[in-house]
């Protein structure tokens, strides 16, 4: 964890030295955040969203209004972004709650479907396919964030935060009931678990992180587009988690967020059709190491040495 | 102690349980034996809430819990094993154990708390005779650990009525003595109810016995009664499948 948070810390300081820009770190860590999120139900409680885009999305809208029409400032547009994801997530998971498996999948997909097609179709709202435009970053503590520096370290404040809790979250608990859920539904419910009501917050959680994650990626691009909420969208953070070995891993969507834009900067360098490339890669990981990056970690640190 | 009435389950077309009672009275082993298909299982998820009766009423302790979900009905105090093994694979030994144990039930909603002591989970696992495999990952047991830690976490909820479905299944003559001396153990603490295969473990352990078939009872009685029973008799020579 601490060389996680190192890494990051003085990213800013070396990463043009390697051919890359600050930006990106912005970006790597917004993802992180949501993967870790979208991980808490997958990895940790066995529960597939392929519609969680949505809550990503709605967490970015919810920004940008509040940011262009309702002057919340930076701290209420982000605190609302992370109300609206979780209420969002709240909905639709006293609806799937009861389900599991493929069931619960394509309900997700259906729901995320819904809020991507309202945020294309409510013009008025969400601007359509032209998305919210120019939204303002704000500022803290006096440091405008319009500054690339005073966004980045914000940014990782907030990963930071959001990293420590999720941590502690998974090893509490709540968090070694949502394994056991996992692990054996059944007998979760025999031993007197309300198993309906352990998944409807994990998917609870897990959205409204997204949210945060969503209102973060809004103000880093000043903007709020539906894209992110596609089926195709809510598809790469998927890919992070699966790649990164979040099935085995807390570590894992770090893993796969970095792999998944280092790829798409580095390989998209040289082609247009980096994400094929990548795609290549997700299958092969998925045909030939389902414990993912951090599962191929942890056979090469447990390899006797000659 | 726990009694049912007049239970009555179908699916479908197809009735699996036809106007079955039974009273398991407190502080005694109660077996319930017949042949594959006739209902013992059903019957069983009917009395601790996996599927809810068409008719017909349950009752524990005077109070009526028919048709609760299994949590409420685990929280009551009554806990289950089952005949296809249901641990959580992934976790060691003692953390199955753990997870089913009342304090961590009791925090179960707390997120940034830490973990409950281990303390009476490590007496559970040496009381199921798994003492030393602690750390052992469920799935990496033998068959007759998990057999006996099936039992050790329906045990870890400290319960008042333990329902034991086929607890000796697919084990050889050695593993079921263990079985059998464990649940002999267990007789003294609980109220038990039993469904086995094995006449001669069940007779062995049981203070009255229930004879299913049909999706009915057809016999009951203590063992000793029981053994002069055409209908036992015939199914301990498999002829009533």
């Amino acid at each position: 964890m601490l060389a996680t948070f190192v890494l990051f810390a003085t990213l800013p300081f070396w990463i043009k030295g390697v051919g890359l820009y600050p930006y990106l770190g912005v970006e790597v860590m917004i993802w992180i955040v949501y993967a870790l999120g979208f991980n808490l139900l997958l990895g940790h409680a066995g529960l597939p969203s392929f519609g969680h885009g949505a809550y990503f999305g709605v967490g970015a809208y919810a920004f940008g209004l509040t940011q262009l029409h309702w002057g919340l400032g930076l701290g209420g547009g982000l605190l609302f972004a992370v109300l609206a994801g979780g209420i969002a997530g709240a909905l639709v998971a006293a609806f799937i709650s009861h389900r599991r498996g493929i069931y619960y999948a394509l309900l997700t997909i259906a729901f995320g479907q819904i809020f991507w097609f309202v945020a294309v179709k409510w013009h008025s709202v969400t601007r359509g396919e032209d998305g919210l435009l120019n939204i303002k970053r704000g500022s803290v503590l006096g440091y405008p964030l319009e500054a690339l520096e005073s966004l980045y370290f914000f940014c990782f404040a907030v990963f930071v935060v959001v990293v420590l809790l999720l941590w502690r979250l998974v090893h509490s608990p709540f968090g070694r009931v949502l394994s056991a859920i996992r692990q054996n539904e059944t007998r979760a419910r025999f031993v007197g678990y309300n198993v309906w009501l352990y998944k409807w917050l994990a998917f609870t959680l897990s959205a409204l992180i997204a949210g945060a994650a969503g209102g973060l990626l809004a103000l880093a691009q000043q903007s709020a587009y539906p894209n992110v909420m596609s089926l195709h969208q809510s598809g790469f953070v998927v890919m992070m988690t699966l790649v990164g070995g979040g099935l085995v891993s807390f570590w894992g969507p770090v893993l796969g967020a970095v792999l998944f834009f280092l790829a798409r900067d580095l390989l998209g360098a040289y082609t247009e059709a980096w994400l094929l490339w990548y795609g290549l890669l997700f299958m092969l990981i998925v045909l030939f190491k389902p414990e993912g990056l951090a599962g191929l970690l942890t056979d090469v640190r447990s390899r006797p040495s000659a | 102690m726990f009694e049912a009435a007049h239970l009555h389950k179908r699916f479908g077309a197809h009735v699996v349980l036809e106007d079955v009672s039974m009273r398991f009275a407190a502080g005694r082993l109660t077996g319930i034996m017949g042949p594959n298909g006739a209902g013992k299982t059903t019957c069983f998820n009917l009395l601790t809430g996996r599927f809810a009766p068409d008719r017909g009423s349950v009752r524990f302790e005077g109070r009526d819990i028919t048709g609760l979900p299994p949590r409420r009905i685990a929280r009551l105090g009554i806990s289950r094993s089952f005949q296809v093994m249901n641990l959580f694979d992934d976790y060691s030994a003692l953390d199955n154990v753990l997870v089913a144990s009342p304090e961590l039930r009791a925090r179960g909603f707390s997120m940034l708390g830490g973990l409950v002591e281990a303390g009476r989970a490590g007496d559970v696992l040496a009381q199921v005779g798994l003492a030393g495999k602690e750390d052992v990952r469920a799935k990496d047991l033998s068959y007759g650990d998990r057999r006996a830690l099936e039992i050790g976490v329906a045990l870890a909820a400290r319960p008042r009525l333990l329902f034991l479905d086929e607890p000796t299944a697919g084990l050889g003559t050695e593993a079921t003595a263990r079985i059998a001396a464990l649940i002999a153990g267990l007789k003294r603490s609980l109220t038990i109810v039993l469904i086995e295969h094995d006449m001669k473990f069940l007779f062995g352990l049981a203070d009255h016995i229930y004879v299913m078939h049909w999706g009915q009872v057809i016999a009951q009685g203590a063992p000793a009664r029981l053994r002069a029973n055409p209908w036992v008799q015939r199914s301990n020579l498999g002829l009533l499948a």
